[in-house]
């Protein structure tokens, strides 16, 4: 059961996007289309699981004062795994993407997930909070994307959803739009939050 | 003339924070006084243009002959963590007015993933390595620039009376795409 409710924090309560407002560098500059978010949440959700395991499993073994080196270490070197895989297989994702691929390496969530909960937990809670963070992200960046890509474009996954011939708000797919829509998604997230505490 | 070009399309056609979304972190977080900010500003400017000397040379000199490019990422996030405490120990015994001002803020740009980002930028762009730091410094000015006036404004949101749930985050993000907005007027500035 508590289990269920490790995997249940990430995806609403301590939603890492709308609540704590981590990782915003890659939630702004990624989210011009769904494609875009989904890609984005899986690579981050891979890193976040994989190192929320291994620093679970190592946490007996690395000295305190070098934790956080350390932790650096096992994430960089998931997100190489990461970077060279989509290199590989999905070119036209990675081109798109860019520079925040290898950037998850400094994505707060991930060393935020290590110092605050894998440390201190056993491999399966941590498995499950780190698929949990990275299925609240990839919905966060999915979601925002999808908004920017209907107003910006007039789609969402490349299909079309508004009428041929509609007009589209530009500027929601270029950089301005990207501060915006995020604002206006926390404050929607505040207004429940208030409503339901 | 290269060099002109380089520095007007970093500072403003290509801000760093609001046309690149790097290090948004500490311009949301750092960016509540405007002396605060302009602190930051000029230890990212410090960093940055070390962190893109350094990094540089390690690529070309280490990673590059030896064949492990694809070590890139761990060993320039190592790079600029050892960087950043080298420089908090040198200006402390160095230049301890410097640190005094400096020296909060240091720690905090290891996680600004603007440092690594521009480093990895530049060497995706095949600068040179004057190129490189003179690239890397005037991208450090425009987050100055942005940060300072972000710091501006909010400095004045204070006073102002937000609606309940727009305060903290919302207000300053949609403060922030309106600053984007304008900056992207210089878009045309650079052919």
């Amino acid at each position: 059961m508590s289990n269920i409710k490790h995997l249940l924090n990430g995806i609403i309560k301590e939603n890492p996007t709308l609540v704590l407002v981590l990782g915003t560098c890659p939630t702004l500059a990624v989210t011009t289309a769904a494609e875009n978010g989904i890609g984005m949440g899986a690579a981050t959700t891979f890193v976040l699981v994989f190192s929320n395991l291994f620093i679970a499993l190592l946490k007996n073994l690395i000295p305190d004062k070098v934790r956080i080196a350390a932790f650096i270490l096992v994430i960089a070197t998931f997100v190489t795994i990461v970077d060279l895989v989509m290199k590989a297989f999905v070119p036209a994702l990675y081109a798109t993407l860019g520079i925040f691929i290898p950037l998850i390496v400094v994505n707060c969530i991930i060393l935020g997930r290590a110092e605050a909960f894998a440390q201190k937990n056993k491999p399966i809670p941590a498995i499950l909070d780190g698929i949990g963070m990275g299925l609240g992200f990839t919905l966060a960046l999915t979601v925002m994307a999808s908004v920017r890509e209907l107003l910006g474009n007039g789609t969402i996954f490349n299909i079309p959803i508004l009428p041929e011939g509609s007009t589209t708000i530009l500027i929601f797919i270029l950089p301005p739009g990207a501060f915006i829509t995020y604002g206006y998604l926390i404050a929607i997230m505040n207004r429940f939050k208030a409503k339901y505490n | 003339m290269e060099f002109i070009t380089v520095i007007i399309l970093a500072l403003f056609v290509n801000n760093v924070v609001l046309a690149q979304f790097l290090g948004i972190c500490p311009f949301l977080g750092v960016s509540n006084k405007v002396s605060t900010a302009l602190g930051m500003g000029t230890a990212v400017v410090f960093v940055m243009a070390l962190a893109n000397l350094v990094t540089y040379l390690v690529y070309f000199y280490i990673l590059v002959p030896l064949g492990i490019e694809f070590m890139q990422t761990i060993s320039f996030i190592f790079v600029i963590a050892f960087l950043v405490q080298v420089v908090e120990i040198i200006l402390k015994k160095v230049a301890p007015p410097l640190y005094q001002a400096l020296g909060i803020y240091l720690p905090l740009i290891t996680t600004n993933c603007a440092v690594l980002g521009i480093a990895l930028l530049a060497i995706l762009k095949n600068y040179n390595m004057i190129m490189s730091v003179v690239y890397a410094s005037a991208i450090a000015v425009g987050f100055t620039l942005a940060i300072v006036l972000m710091a501006g404004i909010r400095e004045q949101l204070d006073i102002n009376g937000v609606p309940k749930g727009m305060k903290g985050f919302p207000i300053s993000l949609i403060t922030a795409g309106l600053l984007s907005l304008a900056f992207m007027g210089f878009s045309g500035l650079v052919k």
